[in-house]
């Protein structure tokens, strides 16, 4: 039993090789081989619009929810430093991710969920001007949405 | 190895509200220094927050995430003294795990 | 006043139309934003840097910052902060915590003045040392009134040279500091400007420094506050630690007297 698990462990590691962080985790045991198959294509974080990311995370016409809800203030004083909390009230909520439509690669962060975690999440984003942001939500093997518009102020007037 | 973050876990409940500050630059790679030399891109790529050593969310970030990181969640099946940690990894492989006792 | 606005109307016309329209709802939501940064102020970090570097062995004499007097005592944080300016018999002046910082570097540590004071803010790059342990020393207030009695003849005399120069217009622009501080409910931009002539005005500023300010990313002490704020009113910058920034901390701690430290704040 320990060795079959060694050895699944070693094969996921070399599978691995080059998510630094993932193999690490995996052999130590911290992640089970089945998450980090789960992990996002790096592609999507190099996708240039909406779309792009879209298909290189294999989303295909995702449907706007109200159970997905994006919190955050209209106005961000700093667009380097944006806080934004996206909340999913769908059962089975297994991702969740962060998206600005108008960043040069919109995908910012994408936050895969175990069962132990509540599908809330609030980070900071840089946002390079105003722009629409979109949460992205995988429930049940499928994908949610929910957008907002953020207003960046901070113009050259120092002070 | 970076800086120490700042983790603080607090329990409602059975939830655990866990906030984390990360130290780090988090250059986009689009940013010139005084000198016009474009400032290499050098960002965390991968953050696991652990429960007892066993992962509860793992997370994969562009270099669109603000320096000094901030992040929070929550975590369910937690009690007073358990230990969260919170592990990231950069483009450069450089690498920093801490961790807290739920008070 | 027709000076402030020509100088400022550049930046003000810009969002004067939107300002106008929803500048209570625009609050609301820049209250909102400021909000969700406190909740983590990226300053906590800053501070955790700053006790490392109170702790640490560091400079020809290989000493730590453990047995600074910052007024209280050799070693005595807790408090400190909010009892600053004041003044010190051992250097017969009155300085605040920046100016206490630097004495003991060089008394304790061993540095010359040159060389703590060359990099005293960050830089892109660049973290200062001085806003890290500016920032841990602070904190250390936390909870406690600003206490600043100015009962030392040369306290009192920094305090009125505070007012003085507070009230002084001077410069291309003959710009005072009250012309853009002393009144209530003065705006630049989305930005209120607390009248720092009453308690109300003083203390939100002075209990809320230093601060972590979101348009430039890091913390600013009151000296990098009033030196900018000395920029911003056209006059030649003075030096750092100079009796001029120190004497205008005296005068609004005293005017904040009574109100409980909060730092590090958020500020824009
Ligand atoms: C041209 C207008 C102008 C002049 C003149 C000016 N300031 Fe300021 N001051 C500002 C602005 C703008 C801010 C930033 C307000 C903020 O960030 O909330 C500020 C902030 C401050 C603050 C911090 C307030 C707070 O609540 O955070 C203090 C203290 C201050 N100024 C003192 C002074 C002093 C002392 C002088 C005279 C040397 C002065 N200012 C001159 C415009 C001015």
């Amino acid at each position: 039993m320990r060795e079959a698990l060694n050895l699944e462990r070693r094969k996921a590691l070399k599978a691995g090789a080059g998510f630094g962080l993932l193999s690490a985790l995996l052999s130590v045991g911290l992640i089970s081989p089945q998450q980090a198959r789960a992990a996002v294509n790096k592609g999507a974080f190099d996708a240039k619009t909406l779309d792009e990311t879209y298909k290189a995370l294999g989303v295909s016409a995702p449907a706007v929810s109200d159970q997905v809800v994006i919190n955050a203030s209209d106005i961000a004083e700093n667009g380097a430093v944006v806080p934004i909390g996206i909340k999913s009230n769908l059962p089975n909520t297994q991702m969740v991710a962060l998206l600005v439509e108008r960043n040069p690669n919109p995908l910012s962060a994408s936050y895969n969920l175990t069962e132990a975690a509540v599908p809330e999440v609030t980070m900071r984003v840089k946002m390079g001007q105003t722009s629409n942001v979109i949460a992205l939500v995988k429930a049940d093997g499928k994908f949610y949405t929910a957008t907002k518009e953020i207003k960046i102020t901070l113009g050259g007037c120092g002070g | 190895m970076g800086s120490p973050m700042k983790i603080r876990a607090s329990l409602s409940g059975e939830t655990a509200d866990v906030k984390v500050l990360m130290r780090h630059d988090m250059e986009t790679g689009q940013r010139k220094d005084a000198s016009g030399a474009v400032i290499p891109a050098w960002y965390i790529q991968e953050v696991t927050v652990a429960l007892n050593g066993k992962a509860v969310v793992t997370a994969e970030w562009g270099a669109a995430v603000s320096k000094d990181p901030y992040l929070a969640l929550k975590v369910k099946g937690a009690k007073s003294g358990d230990a969260v940690s919170v592990t990231w990894v950069d483009n450069k492989g450089d690498t920093r795990t801490d961790e807290t006792k739920i008070a | 006043m027709r000076h402030l606005l020509a100088l400022l109307a550049g930046c003000v016309l810009a969002s004067a139309a939107m300002a106008a329209r929803a500048q209570d709802k625009s609050g609301d939501e820049v209250a909102k934003y400021r909000e969700m940064l406190a909740d983590g102020n990226p300053a906590d970090l800053v501070e955790l840097r700053g006790e490392e570097l109170w702790k640490a062995k560091r400079g020809p004499k290989n000493a730590s910052l453990e047995q600074c007097d910052l007024g209280l005592g050799p070693g005595v944080v807790d408090g400190a902060y909010a009892q600053l300016p004041k003044y010190f018999p051992d250097s017969k002046k009155v300085m605040d915590l920046e100016a206490r910082l630097v004495y003991c570097m060089t008394t304790l540590q061993g540095f010359t003045e040159a060389e703590v004071t060359k990099a005293w803010f960050t830089k892109p790059g660049k973290e200062a040392d001085m806003e890290a342990l500016v920032t841990f020393v602070g904190a250390r207030s936390n909870g406690k009134p600003i206490n600043v009695a100015n009962r030392h003849p040369q306290e009192a005399a920094m305090a009125k040279m505070g007012e003085y120069i507070f009230y002084r217009r001077a410069g291309p622009q003959d710009f005072s500091c009250a012309i853009c501080h002393a009144n209530d409910n003065k705006r630049i931009r989305l930005q209120e400007l607390g009248n720092l002539t009453t308690k109300e005005g003083a203390g939100t500023a002075m209990k809320s420094f230093p601060a972590y300010r979101v348009s430039q990313g890091n913390v600013w002490s009151m000296q990098r506050r009033l030196i900018d704020c000395m920029r911003q009113a056209r006059w030649p910058e003075p030096k750092y630690l100079s009796d001029a920034v120190i004497a205008l901390e005296v005068y609004l701690q005293g005017k904040a007297n009574g109100t409980v430290m909060q730092t590090p704040g958020i500020k824009r």
